[in-house]
């Protein structure tokens, strides 16, 4: 009974907290820090700045893989799978729902006037993005290079290929760099300290 | 059959969506055009919707997509798809690599990791860009306006810091007003 209880617990407070994490990022983690820490007491406060840590060296949305990690921590694979749903559910249903209500009314001379305008603030906003992400991600002349190379390869190779060769980019760069003795700029963690560590992300959940 | 592709599709999306968020835009938007489930207008709206709504936008993209090719089981598909991979490595990083973000070959990784996820960004904006006729050569009061209205949005972004839900609304009123 206790395990039913736990698991519920879990899904009820990502529940809670989900339609709050518009782009599915940081807006949501100081309201986990309050439920998960102060008021649950599940973990306390240094093994949470390990879990935003986590969530983002894994691929996916960082608001759902920090509850995931969380429920894990609490009630093994159930507690994930409980926390995640819980995380989950609120925003599947606004999105449906949304999603249906433009596919029915897409031909209406009104809406499409507003998606014209719409869909340019669009670009705007994953410019804003952009520069979000470049302050963080570019430290260093190696990875601007990354990033300018990038661009124009990906109008001749798959993105996710691009994504892996990326990665291995990084892991060949950092290793030639410390052959030559090169300091390596990883992130701008040092400096400013995990709050800006965090902002990187951000990027990615505006 | 349907349903499979979509669930693979957003099943191997769900392995490199580092991020979660708009880089994941040209990996979906590629997949969406090579099986022909939207047009390329359909999808930049569908970013828009995805934009607007609470939640990670590669997951939101993810259940729009599923429902325009396949209805609400398409939506649920798709959703199961991108998903899954993160429970499944979040789990397996949870249990076995606590302190995976120390380790120096990860670090290493993410060093190329994030100037890669910063041009995907940047190809996002260029390709929506196109789509959405901002980059027109063709000089007339609609383009005029179209720029306008992109430079007033990413003022109110940056400068006046406003919530991009807000952002897109007044756009929404804005198209309304002009171009009906």
């Amino acid at each position: 009974m206790k395990g039913w209880k736990i698991l519920f617990q879990l899904f009820w407070t990502f529940f809670k907290i989900s339609p709050v994490t518009f782009g599915g990022g940081f807006a949501m983690v100081p309201l986990i820090e309050k439920e998960v820490v102060e008021k649950r007491g599940w973990l306390k406060s240094e093994d949470i700045t390990d879990v935003f840590a986590l969530s983002q060296s894994v691929p996916g949305a960082v608001a759902i893989n920090s509850a995931t990690f969380i429920g894990q921590r609490i009630g093994g694979v159930r507690g994930a799978i409980a926390a995640m749903l819980g995380v989950s559910l609120p925003t599947f249903f606004i999105v449906l729902i949304l999603g249906m209500l433009y596919f029915f009314l897409q031909d209406n001379p009104k809406v499409e006037a507003a998606f014209i305008s719409i869909r340019v603030t669009i670009v705007a906003i994953i410019v804003y993005a952009a520069i979000k992400i470049a302050k963080n991600s570019i430290v260093d002349k190696s990875t601007f290079g990354i990033m300018v190379i990038g661009i124009p390869a990906l109008f001749f190779i798959h993105p996710i290929i691009a994504i892996v060769v990326g990665a291995l980019t990084g892991v060949i760069t950092v290793s030639i760099k410390m052959k030559f003795g090169y300091k390596i700029e990883r992130e701008r963690k040092a400096e400013k300290g995990d709050k800006d560590k965090l902002e990187y992300f951000m990027g990615a959940g505006i | 059959m349907v349903l499979w592709e979509l669930f693979s599709t957003f099943f191997v999306i769900g392995f490199v969506s580092f991020g979660g968020g708009y880089a994941m835009i040209p990996v979906i938007e590629n997949e969406v055009s090579q099986h022909g489930w939207m047009t390329a207008q359909q999808f930049t709206d569908t970013i828009a919707i995805a934009g607007m709504s609470p939640g990670p936008i590669a997951a939101n993209s993810a259940i729009l997509v599923g429902y325009s090719t396949a209805g609400v089981t398409g939506a649920v598909t798709a959703a199961l798809g991108i998903l899954l991979p993160a429970i499944i490595l979040v789990i397996v990083v949870g249990t076995f690599f606590i302190k995976l973000h120390h380790n120096p070959v990860v670090e290493s990784m993410f060093y190329g990791l994030r100037p890669i996820v910063t041009s995907l960004v940047i190809y996002a904006a260029i390709s929506f860009a196109i789509s959405s006729h901002l980059m027109s050569l063709e000089i007339s009061w609609k383009t005029i306006s179209l720029l306008l209205t992109f430079g007033l949005s990413l003022f109110a972004l940056l400068k006046l810091r406003w919530n991009p839900l807000y952002v897109i609304l007044l756009s929404g009123l804005v198209g309304v007003t002009l171009y009906s």
